[in-house]
């Protein structure tokens, strides 16, 4: 046998896990790389589905694995380390010729022409993931290859290269990011091939390749923003540039100066302003926007016009007062804030790159906004800042932050915000002083669905705080572009209500709902046909708020901390009916994200069982032997636990977003610890066999996965709530010793199971691994969909549950 | 040895005569289309609307010819009841939003009406033909170049088209009977509405480039008041029996 052949070292040392581990980090980094350089050049959601379906060429792999087992192995020394530079060479290729595919995103509807492209682009995506998997699956499938130690290997890299994927981020923009994943794919090639004793040729490939990286034509980095994309739209109008550029792993930061033709940018501002907008830049994240810059000279006089938009009620209730803006962005509400004579703001920015081009390079044109008398500017998650920080304000404003564009098409539909949830809104309130407000602006949009879910969750949060009538102590505002609504602790004063109607009158505004108002001084201004806004909301506030909600054809019922998912709106039933009134429009109404989540399982689900039967059939030519009893069992155990790990992992990592606070660095920190200490328990499954007999061990890990999961399902939250004020290294460290044990217990079953296919049926074993590839794809697309459902408890029981399923399916 | 009648020149009148036919083909075949089209457009307004489109607007989608305005990848798809791409980030809107719109502006002969944001020219062609006098503005320079030569190949002179930003509108040909402004604004210009006169009719698509979600139609009173209307295009009830 040739595999005879190979070293010592790649047979049983540390040397070929090693490549395992610097591959599987390789292809995650790649991963986590491609979704960022998606969400710039089209969407993310869009991102979510190509790069999803991308992932099913580690399914892939364990097809082509069991088809050419034989070949394959007898030449293993070979095809690894190929297989590790195929990726190596593949990563950046596909993504430059992904670049060249013409997929529009928004016309996929209307175009069949653009699902083909659209098979080109996941085509090209998955391949160097089909490389990378094969070379690992590769290394499992051979003889009396030590299973727990590579899978052990492949868990550990793969989590630390999703944290070094934010640490590439940090330092450099994702394209150059990608060339360094892809020279360690090339390096990963060289251990690999030192491993197999094939030490010179593969060496000199290995190390040579990285060094040539940076001879790569320039032009290369640029990318291809799709031409409906905001910032590409500002960019046409003459005489537009871009004056700054930052990148990072929260967004490409753009800004915009366009001295020919005045950006001009108020939303929803009054028709009846008569006031001149001063200079503007543009602020896009992602190619997404804008949001103004404005020039601000230290004379906060030729302001006026931010008193003319919806946003500015609250300040015609207040006097003199201290501000929290969340989501202080480019400046306009902390200018807002001080144009209306506010004494103290918090202005508080998640994104540090915004904020170090307010503080830096565009200082002067601010005028030192965030270093005025009064301003502190706070970089810092919205939540984490609320929770951490025990001062108390007149006004909590929660700042428009999203462009229309993306709002309209309903493209963050799938995006989990904590910024609208009842218990956000419960720690909003909780910061406010006696008579304080909070007041929160979205976009309008027909038929009403953001401001009816926010009076929903509004009346969620005033109830929970034991107020009797909710409806006393809510305000809504309707402009032509973005409503506003006001939420108090005490009920709305008569001369508040005067001063809301004065407000609204003057501006040519329409009250939506005010306590104690009459249908017909709704819709007085922006004429509907009905006065839905108001109707609404009374219904919102009223008896039977439940039965409205559920009548409603778009999903209003408030988001929660474990189902906070603000913009989905759509409803499955309310579908077939907009899909029915395309020839009017209907389209228009529809929220993308969902659609295009179903539109990825569903896919997933048909390539994956495709790539799941394929190698069935030869597998039955090559071994008569194998039951179909046993075919079954190694695809309920594998696709089991490939559904329950991706299931468990994403639900978890949403509850610790939240806690961590900063949701890149988060993720990163919650991927790295579940994939590490999961790395950790494959390789410690050789210690534990010496110790106890394999079913005990494999009951032992399912037993200790149910009792974690449920229980940090019924103690997380208020154990999480309680340390919210720690600092960050603290928090990581919370939240690193919670993962752990459970991550431990969920890296065991799979390398127990590939370890009795290799040894009871090894022809088998690419098969699993191709099973459990496929179904991680389906479980991460299914977990998302689930939550957005059940919310993501749901997800954990549902996991829980297909974990202990393993118990009686062990192949 | 040549056979009698098949002389070059006979292959070249042979071939004048094909595609003189072929043209007529293709000219009929599209007529047919546009006609399928303005069926189309006429029954999804019977179904979802509140009321049936003038039959001026209707003549005029029907005599505009759409494949001209967009680009050849996409001509096969110029009368179906969908947006189109044309390039430059631009779209051509869905015919029946196109129809919707005009019918809204309810401009006739004589009347003066400023467009912002031209794009391929074709809802300026299409008001053309209701004929009115249309001065278009298009703000990115490759569109409003390839508007203006495609609007005067197929004779719409009618139609003016300027290069430039559309905040100000155009102030020596106002006021105008009606200002349809496709190009996405986050405020509603002041300038536009100081333009329209007394009992004009502004209508603005608001939603993102390939779905017009509502329409805002801003009237102005004898008395040069300004009122607006929010429009669905769609008739949508968002509640279902019981409330």
């Amino acid at each position: 046998m040739r595999h005879l052949l190979l070293s010592e070292r790649a047979h049983g040392g540390w040397t070929l896990a090693f490549a395992v581990g610097l591959l599987a980090g390789a292809a995650l980094a790649y991963e986590v790389l491609l979704v960022r350089l998606f969400a710039i050049l089209q969407w993310h959601h869009f991102a979510y589905m190509v790069i999803s379906l991308a992932l099913l060429g580690f399914g892939a792999s364990g097809t082509l694995v069991a088809l050419f087992r034989e070949p394959l192995l007898r030449r293993f020394e070979w095809a690894f380390p190929s297989a590790a530079m195929a990726f190596a060479v593949g990563a950046p290729i596909a993504f430059q010729l992904a670049q060249l595919v013409p997929v529009d995103a928004l016309e996929l509807l209307w175009s069949p022409r653009q699902w083909l492209l659209l098979g080109v682009l996941y085509l090209l995506l998955a391949l160097p993931f089909l490389f990378a998997a094969t070379a690992l699956c590769l290394a499992l499938a051979r003889p009396g290859a030590p299973v727990h130690r590579l899978y052990g290997a492949d868990l550990a890299g793969s989590g630390l290269g999703a944290l070094g994927s934010v640490v590439l981020l940090e330092v450099m923009p994702p394209w150059p990011a990608l060339l360094v994943v892809a020279a360690i794919g090339a390096i990963a090639a060289g251990v690999g091939a030192l491993a197999c004793t094939l030490r010179i040729r593969w060496l000199v490939a290995a190390f040579l390749l990285p060094l040539l990286l940076p001879g790569l034509p320039r032009d290369l980095g640029d990318l291809e923003i799709s031409q409906y994309k905001a910032l590409s739209e500002m960019l046409r109008v003459p005489g537009t540039h871009v004056v700054a550029e930052r990148s990072g792993p929260l967004g490409l930061v753009t800004v915009v100066a366009s001295p020919q033709v005045p950006l001009r940018h108020a939303p929803g501002l009054s028709l009846t302003s008569k006031a001149h907008l001063p200079e503007q830049m543009a602020l896009f994240v992602d190619g997404n926007g804008p949001s103004a810059i404005n020039r601000f000279q230290y004379d906060i006089r030729p302001f006026a016009y931010l008193g003319d938009t919806p946003e500015a009620l609250p300040y015609a209730l207040l006097d003199a007062p201290r501000v929290l803006v969340l989501g202080a962005g480019s400046g306009t509400e902390v200018l807002r804030a001080l144009w209306h004579g506010a004494v103290a703001v918090d202005a508080v920015e998640l994104n540090p790159l915004v904020a170090e081009l307010m503080t830096q390079p565009f200082a002067d044109f601010v005028g030192d906004l965030y270093a005025q008398p009064g301003v502190r500017l706070h970089v810092d998650e919205a939540r984490a800042f609320v929770a951490r920080n025990q001062v108390h304000y007149d006004l909590v404003q929660v700042a428009l932050v999203d462009g229309f564009g993306a709002a309209a098409a309903g493209l963050h539909a799938l995006d989990e915000n904590y910024l609208y949830t009842v218990e956000a809104f419960g720690r909003y309130l909780d910061r406010l002083d006696d008579g304080g407000l909070l007041a929160i602006t979205r976009w309008n949009r027909l038929p009403p669905r953001d401001s009816m879910k926010l009076v929903a969750t509004a009346r969620a949060t005033l109830e929970a705080s034991g107020i009797d009538r909710p409806a006393d102590h809510v305000v809504l505002l309707r402009g032509w572009k973005t409503h506003t609504l006001l939420v108090a602790e005490t009920p709305f004063s008569p001369g508040q209500l005067a001063e809301v109607r004065r407000f609204a009158s003057g501006h040519a505004f329409d009250l939506a709902w005010l306590p104690g108002m009459a249908r017909d001084e709704a819709n007085r201004f922006n004429v509907l046909d009905t006065p839905a806004f108001h109707d609404g909301a009374r219904e919102l506030l009223g008896e039977d708020a439940a039965g409205f909600v559920d009548a409603y054809k778009f999903d209003i019922s408030p988001a929660t901390d474990d189902r906070p998912h603000f913009f989905q709106f759509l409803r499955l039933g309310t579908l077939p009916e907009l899909f029915s009134k395309r020839g009017a429009g209907g389209l228009a109404l529809v929220d993308w994200g969902y659609p295009l989540l179903l539109a990825a399982l569903l896919q997933a689900l048909l390539l994956g069982a495709l790539l799941i039967l394929l190698p069935l059939r030869a597998l039955r030519r090559h071994h008569q032997g194998t039951e179909p009893a046993r075919r079954w069992t190694v695809f309920a155990y594998f696709g089991a636990i490939g559904l329950a790990f991706m299931g468990l992992e994403m639900a978890f990592i949403q509850k610790l977003v939240l806690f961590l606070g900063h949701p890149v660095r988060a993720v990163a920190v919650a991927l790295a610890g579940f994939l590490v200490s999961a790395g950790i328990g494959s390789l410690a499954v050789e210690r534990l066999l010496a110790w106890r007999r394999e079913m005990t061990v494999r009951h032992g890990a399912l037993v200790g996965i149910a009792l974690l999961g449920l229980g940090y399902l019924m103690l997380l939250p208020g154990l999480f709530e309680t340390l919210l004020a720690w600092p960050d290294a603290a928090r990581i460290a919370v939240a690193l010793a919670v993962i752990a044990p459970l991550g431990f217990c969920m890296g065991l079953p799979l390398p127990l199971g590939l370890r009795r296919v290799a040894a009871h049926a090894p022809e088998a074993l690419p098969w699993a691994w191709g099973i459990n590839g496929c179904a991680s794809v389906v479980g991460a697309v299914l977990a998302a969909l689930l939550a957005l459902h059940f919310g993501f408890g749901a997800v954990v029981l549902v996991s829980v549950w297909l974990y202990l399923l393993t118990a009686v399916c062990a192949p | 040895m040549k056979e009698p009648g098949w002389s070059a020149s006979a292959w070249a009148g042979q071939l004048a005569l094909s595609c003189l036919l072929l043209l007529g083909v293709a000219s009929a075949d599209e007529a047919e289309r546009r006609a399928a089209m303005i069926d189309e457009v006429v029954a999804t307004q019977a179904r979802y609307g509140d009321r049936p489109f003038t039959p001026e607007t209707l003549a005029a989608l029907g005599h505009t010819e759409r494949h001209r305005f967009v680009p050849t990848e996409v001509r096969d798809a110029a009368y179906a009841n969908r947006p189109l791409p044309i390039g430059h980030g631009q779209t051509i809107s869905q015919p029946f939003i196109v129809a919707l719109m005009t019918d809204l502006l309810r401009v006739g002969s004589g009347d003066r009406v400023l467009e912002v944001g031209t794009g391929s020219g074709y809802q300026a062609a299409v008001l053309a033909e209701l004929d009115v006098t249309v001065f278009t503005l298009e703000i990115v320079e490759p569109l409003a170049v390839e508007a203006r030569a495609r609007l005067a190949s197929l004779g719409y002179d009618r139609v003016t088209v300027r290069h430039g930003d559309g905040y100000y509108g155009w102030p020596g040909e106002g006021p105008f009977d009606a200002v349809i402004v496709t190009a996405a604004a986050s405020y509603i210009p002041p300038p536009l509405v100081e333009q329209l006169r007394p009992g004009g009719r502004m209508v603005i698509p608001i939603g993102s480039r390939f779905h017009t979600q509502h329409l805002m139609l801003v009237e102005k009173s004898a008395d040069g008041t300004p009122t607006v209307r929010q429009l669905l295009p769609v008739r949508f009830v968002p509640l279902t029996g019981g409330h």
